[in-house]
């Protein structure tokens, strides 16, 4: 007691009572550290969530990659613009959504519950998770796209500037989507129908695996409601050139439109969040 | 110190439904303590245990936990008490990460590889989740409920599963950390392992503490009568009586020497139990 509560001045007397609790964000970056390392060590996450939009680009832009679609425009980049945006998706809402449910039924959470661990801290290391691994994802898919199908980086400063708010808004309106749906499954094994079917028929209506313009007019409508649609779309303004708006719906990019979509999610996503954590598996208490 | 209380538990109720989980329970478990709880299934012992534990929230009745209604506790009274889960091991990380990543949520943790020598998890500190046993997880559930440095530590059932020498070394573990002036609360079915353990026990049925008391005397088991058995030359013979000793001696004179067969035995722990939570449904 003697020697922890003499030399400091001005150091309230309930802080030798009480030792300070280790702070949010130290505890949560070493759980993001920790979270990555346990994500690339994990086979099934690897392949099913970070490989596959890499696989699938290469497969899909080989059948059809080198077909003009309008001039001056490869399917290929169209492809990967959107690979881009299912890309995001795969490391956000579907990696978020798995692992959380997974975690929900092992216990992890409620475990952690009984801790003294802030929950920030446990949110702030979701949070290192989503961003590193999303941002891998997308550099992996600009280097497949720049390898194979002509893909050229950003050169206004414009464009770069719409790839960073549609990545972060994509990003973020997908990880909170995600960790919403993942107190949805009544076990991990119901995963499948819950979050990985739904983002995979999404993918199909959003132009991530079908260019957007292929997808018939009523699906589309479907898909205009969810972000991925908007995300792909925002990516193709960003890697496309001016002439390639012609194949939108809309014959304009609307990126003033993907920002509104992606911002209200945003604010329906932490609503939902807000309500329907769970720290204890279904069935519980 | 001792005399402290560190839980006290006064007309505690909860209810599912229609069905009364517990209904009016009262105890007052003192710091330095190890304390079990018994009863059968759907006694109410887990869920008087979460309550306590901060998980579950209470119909009615009054709960103090190191001075704290848990239902409102925070961070700070979380850092004291210790909660062994059983729970799937995290199947990607190792022990020795597992470990010094709760030992990083406390203000003052144990060093984390001695916790792991402490438990029995010594030569794995590199063995991820999803490649220990069934026993191994069950320690590395021990060593993140204790790794915290806690001043009440709860274990819901925690040798379920263990083989006899695991039970053991567990056993010994607790007793190390009881030296150390931790409080224990354990819920248990295992008898044997509330009588090396526990120095008081409540037995709960139907939501209710139908006994309260020292292993060796609950339920009145050394006042109880005695059964004297013992070869008769028509075969075994057996009396109940409140007197062995006299009927020992009698039996010595009668046989002139040893007497064949003989065994005294007062109640065993169990039957005093079965007896009580038969009278309680």
């Amino acid at each position: 007691m003697t020697a922890t509560s003499v030399s400091r001045p001005g150091t309230p007397p309930a802080d030798a009572v009480l030792p300070r609790l280790p702070g949010a964000w130290r505890t949560g970056l070493v759980r993001g550290r920790l979270e990555v390392r346990a994500f690339f060590r994990e086979r099934q996450s690897v392949v099913f969530v970070f490989a596959l939009p890499a696989i699938l680009l290469v497969l899909l832009g080989s059948i059809f990659g080198h077909d003009a679609a309008v001039r001056g425009v490869t399917v290929g980049q169209i492809f990967t613009a959107g690979m881009i945006a299912g890309g995001i998706g795969a490391t956000s809402f579907q990696n978020l959504g798995l692992t959380i449910a997974a975690e929900r039924e092992r216990g992890t959470l409620k475990r952690l519950r009984g801790t003294p661990l802030a929950p920030a801290a446990y949110f702030i290391g979701k949070i290192i998770l989503v961003f590193a691994c999303t941002i891998a994802e997308v550099v992996v898919l600009i280097a497949v796209g720049m390898a194979f199908y002509h893909l050229h980086l950003p050169t206004s400063a414009a464009k770069w500037w719409t790839l960073a708010w549609v990545f972060v808004l994509g990003t973020v309106a997908c990880s909170l989507i995600g960790i919403g749906i993942s107190s949805l499954p009544s076990s991990a094994t119901n995963s499948f129908p819950v979050i990985t079917l739904p983002f995979l028929v999404l993918q199909f209506i959003s132009g991530v695996y079908v260019p957007f313009n292929n997808v018939p007019p009523w699906l589309q409508h479907i898909a205009a409601v969810f972000p991925l649609k908007w995300m792909s779309q925002g990516l193709r303004s960003v890697f496309l050139p001016a002439q390639a708006a012609t194949l939108e719906s809309g014959h304009a990019w609307q990126n003033g439109q993907t920002a509104l979509v992606l911002a209200a999610w945003i604010v329906g996503g932490l609503v939902l969040c807000l309500t329907t954590f769970r720290w204890r598996p279904r069935g519980d208490g | 110190m001792s005399n402290e209380t560190a839980i006290q538990v006064r007309g505690l109720c909860k209810s599912y439904g229609e069905t009364l989980a517990v209904d009016g329970i009262d105890l007052d478990i003192s710091q330095g303590e190890v304390f079990a709880l018994l009863g059968p299934n759907g006694a109410g012992k887990t869920t008087t245990v979460e309550i306590l534990e901060g998980y579950r929230h209470r119909d009615g009745g009054t709960v103090a936990v190191l001075g704290q209604d848990p239902a409102n506790a925070g961070r700070n009274w979380r850092a004291r008490i210790g909660i062994v889960l059983q729970l799937t091991a995290e199947p990607e990380l190792t022990v020795a990460e597992m470990v010094t990543m709760y030992a990083g949520f406390y203000p003052k943790p144990r060093d984390p590889s001695e916790v792991i020598e402490l438990v029995g998890l010594g030569g794995l500190t590199a063995r991820r989740g999803n490649q220990l046993s069934g026993g191994q997880r069950r320690r590395l559930d021990v060593a993140l409920g204790i790794v915290g440095r806690p001043e009440l530590l709860f274990l819901d059932e925690p040798t379920t599963g263990f083989d006899p020498e695991a039970r053991r070394q567990f056993w010994e573990l607790i007793e190390q950390l009881a030296s150390e002036g931790t409080t224990i609360l354990l819920t248990t079915h295992y008898l044997p392992e509330a009588e090396a353990l526990a120095g008081r026990v409540a037995v709960l049925a139907s939501g209710k503490v139908v006994a309260l008391g020292a292993p060796a005397t609950l339920g009145g088991r050394v006042t109880q009568d005695a059964q004297v058995s013992w070869e008769a030359p028509d075969g075994r013979r057996t009396l109940q009586t409140a007197t062995p000793t006299k009927v020992v001696a009698e039996l010595a004179a009668q046989f002139a020497g040893e007497v064949p067969g003989l065994a005294v035995s007062r109640p065993s722990l169990e039957d005093v139990y079965l007896e009580l939570i038969g009278a309680g449904r």
